[in-house]
Formats: C-alpha cells, structure tokens, sequence
C-alpha cells in the first residue's frame, strides 16, 4: 500500500529545480485542456516514458490504467479507461495536458495532476503522512511529463 | 449454502493469482463456525440510499483462504488475541484493585456493545469511540494507565469486545447529539486531500470492485475491525486503517484518537448499519 500510487522519489523531489527553457507548473497555459509547447523545451522520449508509466515509483499509471504494450508488468489497474489507442483518441498537445493536469480536460477527474504545485488539501511529504515540507515538487518532472507524452503517442490500435 | 459458491470461490482466487481482474465482490455466505450467518451484504441505510443500493462487507473482497480463514475460530488468528483480552479481562489493574469484571461481569455482558459505537457521551459531551471508552474506565474507574489508541492491548481489548457482538447488526446513531459529529465525518469522506487529491469516496464509493494496482477495492466498511491482516500478523485498528489511506493520498495524515478520526469512524461505521458486527476479521 505504501507506493500504491505514483511517488516520485525524495532525491528526485528534493533536487528539484527548474532548468533553461522549463515551464514551471504554475506557468503552464491550458486550452481546453491542451498544452500547445513541451513542458521542458525539449522532445520527449518515448524509451523512458514506457518506464514511467509502468513504474511504481514513478508515473505508476497502471495502477489505474490497463496498457496492453506493458504485459510485462502484473496487476494493471481498472479505475481509468485502458491507455491502448491513446496516441489515435488524442494529439500531443492534449496528451500533454492530460497528463500535466487531467482535471482540465475531465472535470472532476479521479486522475491526479501530475505536473502541478499548488491547490492541494494537507498535502504530504511523498508517502510520509507528515506534512510537506519545502521539498515538495510535482509528481512528475517537466522531462518526465514529456517523455511519457512521447510515449503515450505511440499507443496506436 | 450451495456447493458450487465455493467452487466459483476457488475459481476467483484463481483468476487473481493469474492477475486478471475481479470485477465484484464475491457471492459467498459468510457462517460463522458453521453455525452463526452473518449479514455481509444488505440494503444502504436510508442516509446512503443515494449514492449506493447495497453495503457490502470488505469480507467479499479478499480471497477464498482469506474468508474462509475467518469464518473458523480455530483458522482465525484474530482469536488468539481475543483469548489474551479475556484474560486481561479478569486482571485487576491500578490503584482501584479492579478488573473490567469487577463492574461488567463476563465479556460475554458486552455483547451489543461494539454495534453502537462511537456513540455519543453525555457526560462528556462528545462522541467516543470504543478505546476512548476504555481508557475512561481505565483512568477514572481503575486507576490505571491508559493504553496506547492503536497498541496491542488496546486492540485485543477492541477484538474482545467485539467478538461478542458478532452477527449483531451495526447500529450507530447519527441524529440527536451525534449529528453534527456525522457531519463533520462526513465531510471528511468526501474531500480530495493530498497531492493526490483523493477522498475516501473516489475509492470506496466510486470504485469498490476495481482493481487499483493489486488492490480490489472494498467499501472501506468497518464492521470487521479490529483486522487481523496477513501482511503485518497484527491486529489493525480503525484509526491506523484510515491513517493508511490518507497516507497513500500523499497527505498529511490526522492522528489516531483525534476527534476529526472519530467523527469520520462514526460516519464510516454508520455507512455500514445494518451489516453484522464481524471484528475480528481476516485480510490480507
Ligand atoms: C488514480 C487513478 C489514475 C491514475 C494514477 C492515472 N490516471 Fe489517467 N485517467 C484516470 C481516469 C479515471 C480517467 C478517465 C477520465 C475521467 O473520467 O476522469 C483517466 C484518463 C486518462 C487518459 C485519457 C484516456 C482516453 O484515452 O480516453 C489518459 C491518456 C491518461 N489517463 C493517462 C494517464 C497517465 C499517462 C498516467 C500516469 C502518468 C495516468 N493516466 C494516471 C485515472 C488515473
Ligand atoms: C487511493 C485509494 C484509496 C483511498 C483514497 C482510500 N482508501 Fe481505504 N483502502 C484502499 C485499499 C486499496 C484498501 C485495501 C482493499 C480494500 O479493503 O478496499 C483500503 C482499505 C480500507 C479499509 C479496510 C476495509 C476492510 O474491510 O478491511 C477501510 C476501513 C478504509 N480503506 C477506509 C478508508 C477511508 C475512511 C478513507 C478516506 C479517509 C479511505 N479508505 C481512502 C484504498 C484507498
């Protein structure tokens, strides 16, 4: 239970800093819940946001979603639609937003906004259930959101 | 009880291990030593009638060892601790020189008890739940310590009471004084804490029978605690349960024995009127 979700890991929060050319979380701009530019200023990479996804300690998106491409990881959750076809239902820029904040496209959602700093009720320190502290950072970095956008992409039917 | 429940039983722990989904609870009857049927599934209360048709025991969700480990005094290690509890029972302790039979008789005197709490105090002036209860009369009547909320004797003494009481149906009241108490817990069911932005509601009343990572989801109900869980071989108190969860939204979790914890195990138990009283039961 205790990484049931996704966790981004303390030394990823703790070292957590904008770099050149990043949107920070409370920059991004949503237009009907898409975002039109990369997060980091760079592409994403597909490779790594396979690993995201499928990670426990990091996107942990299967926890939720079901995604044929990843047999390989046991216990897929069913609490989401399954991911398969994402790249042909959505263009980038929605699959961007989706991810960085799902809330604006689905109201309400059930999904977590990973790519976001602010609005949060008594939120923690990771799975602590202390308070958060000044090393709180999104769940996921700008670089992370783009590489499983990248991913995301290549889920075609 | 017909044969083939257990058969389909066997089939869905099956299917689990091979990590396909599960979608709902398991249709088994619930016999306790082949003798007492207990209620695990039954119409929502009145208060509920909007957002659920049936409560359901977290008994539906676990696997076919798991349940039938509970349904057997004998296969139920929850037991071993009620046993210890009996004996605490009869143990004078404090300054007062008494035991809990010196003002309660047998154990077997609680029998009702545990269906009705927390309940509302009138000399406090507050609702209290069954270990707040307990350490009253530990302080003020015996003149002994308090146990720690969540610690072992406190929850054996829990898992004692409790036992007496199974197959009573849940009964706790939620009007009159207790109801604002109601509806502060309530409220906190139903709000999105964390950095996760859950609330209990998202997945436990949206989602019971979904798979969430290797997780089926329950009702979250409360008529079985305390829980002797597999993964830590203790028993689990409602408190600690629900300090987990709140710890898995990524968010500061309350502490057990504080009054937003109570007024949420008032509204959690009241979600379960009308299911037997099933503590201690068996998860994983
Ligand atoms: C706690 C549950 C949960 C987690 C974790 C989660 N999602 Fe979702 N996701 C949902 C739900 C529920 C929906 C459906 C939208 C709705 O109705 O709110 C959804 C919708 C989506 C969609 C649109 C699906 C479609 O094709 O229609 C995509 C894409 C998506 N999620 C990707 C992800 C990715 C990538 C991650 C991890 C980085 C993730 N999700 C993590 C619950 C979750
Ligand atoms: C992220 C999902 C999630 C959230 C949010 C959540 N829980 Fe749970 N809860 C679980 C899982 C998974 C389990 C273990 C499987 C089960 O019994 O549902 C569980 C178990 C429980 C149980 C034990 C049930 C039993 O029969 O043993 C209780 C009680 C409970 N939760 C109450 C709550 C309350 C109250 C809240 C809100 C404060 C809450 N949960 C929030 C995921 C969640």
């Amino acid at each position: 239970m205790k990484t049931i979700l996704m966790a981004t890991t303390a030394l990823a929060m703790s070292t957590y800093a904008l770099s050149a050319g990043e949107i920070a979380p409370t920059d991004v701009s949503y237009t009907d819940g898409a975002v039109a530019m990369s997060l980091s200023g760079q592409p994403g990479d597909a490779a790594e946001g396979r690993s995201i996804v499928g990670n426990k300690k990091k996107g942990n998106c299967v926890a939720c979603h079901a995604v044929s491409d990843l047999a390989d990881v046991p216990f897929q959750g069913e609490i989401g639609p399954s991911l398969d076809g994402a790249g042909d239902r959505w263009t980038e820029e929605e699959l961007r937003g989706l991810v960085a904040n799902a809330k604006m496209t689905f109201e309400g959602s059930m999904m977590p906004s990973f790519y976001k700093t602010e609005g949060f009720i008594r939120p923690g320190k990771a799975y602590t259930g202390k308070a958060a502290d000044d090393t709180f950072g999104p769940l996921l970095t700008a670089q992370q959101i783009e590489d499983v956008v990248a991913y995301l992409i290549t889920l075609k039917e | 009880m017909y044969n083939n429940k257990t058969v389909l039983g066997a089939l869905g722990g099956l299917l689990m291990t091979a990590g396909l989904a599960i979608a709902d609870p398991v249709d088994d009857t619930l016999i306790l030593n082949e003798e007492t049927e207990l209620v695990t599934r039954t119409a929502a209360p009145a208060h509920m009638a909007d957002v659920v048709d049936e409560v359901i025991s977290g008994w539906h969700f676990r696997g076919v060892e798991t349940r039938a480990m509970q349904a057997d005094d004998f296969d139920n290690p929850g037991m071993i601790f009620v046993e210890q509890a009996e004996d605490v029972w009869n143990t004078a302790d404090g300054s007062e020189g008494k035991s809990c039979s010196s003002c309660h008789e047998g154990s077997d005197s609680m029998k009702g008890v545990k269906a009705v709490y927390p309940k509302w105090n009138e000399g406090a002036g507050e609702v209290r739940t069954l270990e707040m209860q307990i350490n009253d009369c530990r302080e003020n009547r015996m003149g002994a310590e308090k146990w720690k909320y969540t610690g072992g004797s406190m929850q054996n003494m829990i898992a004692l009471i409790s036992s007496v009481s199974r197959g009573v149906p849940v009964n706790v009241a939620i009007d009159g004084p207790a109801q604002s108490t109601w509806e502060q817990g309530k409220e906190l069911y139903y709000t999105r804490t964390g950095q996760l932005e859950l609330s209990c509601a998202n997945c436990h009343e949206d989602n019971y029978g979904n798979m969430i990572r290797a997780d089926h989801l329950s009702q979250g109900q409360i008529n079985g605690f305390p829980v002797y869980r597999l993964k830590n071989t203790k028993l689990n108190s409602v408190h600690a349960r629900f300090k987990g969860c709140v710890r898995d939204t990524r968010a500061e979790t309350y502490k057990p024995g504080s009054a937003e914890f109570t007024a949420l195990e008032l509204y959690v138990a009241s979600r379960g009127n009308g299911l037997s009283v099933e503590g201690p039961s068996v998860r994983n």
